[in-house]
């Protein structure tokens, strides 16, 4: 599921950034949680395609690249989401 | 598209609440790390809302989720606009937006928090 969800994301964004984590374990027992992971993912994306726009339309846009990962199991994103000029350390 | 009684609740739902949390689990019990931590942040500035427990109602689970537009739950709603999910409200308390959201808004909170 990291894979796809990187391949989707480095196509519609091309991020100059883009960091993915396994966050699956730390919700077993939740109810989008399956046996062998997958369901939940912490991703921090730099792309200058979320220049000028707010924090919803970003995470609407991170979300629609991912539909199909969502409607297959993915449950949920813990996101950050960065134009170029706002990364840390900028 | 989402059910036109489903609809219907949702709209009354945020109308009548100025701020309202679909959550799963209730405010004192929540069933899920998200949802869990917009209630702390909500608690912990004193706001007022009112939680509405998805888990209780699957077309409105569902419903929920294409009526805002955003696949995920928790969702806040701020007299009747959606403000987002878990990162976003935790990104606006830390800069101060959210609070600046409820101020504009005339939403008692703890400016002291």
């Amino acid at each position: 599921m990291a894979i796809r969800i990187r391949t989707k994301l480095t196509q519609g964004l091309a991020p100059q950034a883009l960091e993915i984590i396994d966050d699956s374990d730390k919700h077993a027992g939740h109810a989008g949680h399956k046996p062998g992971g997958g369901t939940h993912y912490s991703v921090h994306i730099t792309s200058s395609a979320f220049s000028g726009l707010g924090r919803v339309a970003r995470q609407r846009l991170v979300y629609g690249l991912l539909a199909e990962e969502m409607a297959q199991g993915l449950h949920a994103l813990a996101l950050s989401t960065s134009a170029p000029d706002e990364a840390k350390g900028a | 598209m989402a059910d036109a009684a489903v609809v219907e609740t949702i709209t009354k739902t945020i109308t009548d609440n100025q701020v309202a949390l679909f959550m799963k689990g209730t405010p004192k019990f929540p069933q899920c790390g998200f949802s869990s931590q917009v209630v702390q942040i909500l608690n912990y500035l004193g706001v007022e809302f009112t939680g509405v427990n998805v888990l209780e109602n699957q077309e409105l689970r569902e419903g929920i989720k294409e009526f805002s537009n955003w696949p995920t739950i928790p969702q806040l709603y701020v007299s009747g606009e959606f403000v987002g999910g878990c990162d976003i409200i935790r990104e606006m308390m830390q800069t101060g937006e959210l609070q600046d959201l409820f101020t504009e808004k005339g939403i008692a909170f703890n400016a002291a928090a």
